[in-house]
């Protein structure tokens, strides 16, 4: 396959040369400074984020390439009708990689199977988000130092939570994992991944829906955001909407150690006094998406810099 | 009732009792000018019951539509009255246009041309789920 698409294509010793890099990356932003000059990066969106396309544009433009694209679909020839292949297929003209955000699940696949030069999916929908589980995983790298041996509580949305299905597939494979999987009976996790990462590879899990009583055992604990758009009736997201919200006193019962993570952008999950707890990482989490998305080009455009 | 035997042509046996007619139509059989018999609820040492379909023509047989729709089935090749190969079905890999996604979130509820591609993910339960969505296959026909 041209790209990245699901996490699990890459193995887990390709993940780790990404953070390797990525690391390299953040002490050393000079040496990488111009890697990418004369490259283009074509930000296909066709939903509208702010976070993901600025920080794939923000890394194309610290490797010294170039940016184009658009934010809608409005602005984009889908309004007129086009394919999703026929798109990339001209895209791929212009640009040497692309990053695809889509509403409809399975539309960067798609794009992949079509495109001559490399897409990234930026999100597909409910479905997949890889380059935010490379963000987690280089935040939980940095900021535990490895990852096996922990117990992963994630919280809120874990149906339509895209980050977190493709976060649970990804730490599957390191050993004595535990997930804490929190959410409302309405939100609970999908069967394929229930079934089909969980069950079939023996991981240790449990689902509740209490936050609190959750909270002393947790090594990491994974916020989401109940997302609108996610549903058809606006009704039921209403009622949903509200059913975690993490705050300073419910810290409380957490270890020292724990880590506070948020794929962002929060509404009201994570109460604002929260962000001044040495244990929130979700801001770090943000800084390091830029990082390792600029690994992430580097490797899919074949290009290496020295690492001296 | 009496069936001839075949000369030339495909026998399709070992068919879960009660699918004959389905493969029927799966299979485009009512497209055929030759001779196709149908015989339903066969006695059978192995299974009880069965059906077998009888083609008194060579054609060219979708075997990846036919294993995932039962992959019991012995096919066999008849030549000059005489078995000249016999087929044993699996679940295939993958089917393209069998099965359609249900999905309104995946990207074939938009776009019409793209085939609709189901994967195999679980061979001991027969699990097939959508290339794009991953959206599970209902049961099989």
């Amino acid at each position: 396959m041209n790209g990245l698409i699901d996490i699990m294509q890459l193995r887990t010793d390709e993940i780790d040369a990404l953070i390797k890099t990525a690391n390299d990356i953040i002490g050393n932003p000079q040496k990488y400074a111009q890697a990418c000059a004369g490259k283009k990066l074509a930000t296909l969106f066709f939903e509208p984020s702010t976070r993901t396309r600025l920080s794939f544009e923000a890394a194309m433009y610290e490797l010294g390439g170039h940016v184009l694209g658009f934010s809608e679909a409005a602005s984009s020839s889908s309004s007129k009708g086009e394919s999703v292949a026929d798109t990339v297929t001209v895209v791929g003209y212009y640009a040497d990689i692309i990053a695809m955000r889509h509403p409809k699940e399975g539309a960067p696949l798609v794009a992949a199977m079509k495109s001559s030069v490399p897409v990234i999916n930026a999100g597909d929908g409910g479905h997949n988000h890889p380059t935010q589980t490379l963000t987690d995983l280089l935040t939980i790298q940095r900021e535990k130092g490895r990852f096996d041996h922990l117990t992963v509580g994630l919280c809120g949305d874990l149906k339509f939570g895209r980050t977190v299905h493709s976060l649970i597939s990804a730490l599957s494979r390191y050993e004595k994992v535990k997930f804490v999987l929190i959410s409302p009976e309405e939100l609970v996790i999908p069967d394929y991944v229930r079934q089909e990462v969980l069950q079939k590879n023996n991981i240790d899990f449990v689902e509740t829906r209490d936050l609190e009583a959750a909270m002393p055992e947790l090594d990491i604990l994974y916020m989401t955001r109940v997302q609108r758009e996610r549903f058809f009736n606006e009704a039921d997201y209403i009622r949903l909407k509200d059913s975690y919200v993490l705050t300073v006193p419910k810290l409380q019962s957490a270890k020292s150690d724990l880590c506070v993570m948020h794929p962002l952008p929060r509404v009201n999950e994570i109460a604002v006094d929260v962000d001044d707890d040495p244990r929130a990482c979700y801001f770090k989490q943000a800084q390091n998406g830029k990082y390792i998305r600029m690994a992430l080009i580097l490797k899919l455009l074949g290009i290496e810099v020295d690492a001296q | 009732m009496i069936v001839n035997p075949i000369t030339n042509g495909i026998v399709l046996d070992h068919i879960t009792a009660g699918k004959a007619m389905d493969i029927y139509k799966i299979l485009h059989l009512d497209s055929l000018n030759c001779t196709v018999a149908i015989i339903k609820n066969a006695d059978s040492k192995k299974m009880g019951h069965k059906d077998i379909i009888k083609i008194f023509e060579h054609i060219d047989l979708n075997l990846d539509v036919l294993g995932y729709i039962d992959p019991g089935i012995t096919v066999s090749i008849i030549k000059d009255g005489k078995v000249k190969d016999r087929l044993h079905l699996e679940l295939p890999q993958r089917v393209t246009n069998v099965i359609k996604c249900k999905n309104p979130r995946c990207i074939t509820s938009v776009e019409q041309e793209l085939p609709h591609v189901f994967q195999l993910t679980d061979r001991e339960k027969g699990v097939y789920r959508c290339i794009y969505c991953e959206t599970k296959a209902k049961n099989r026909v």
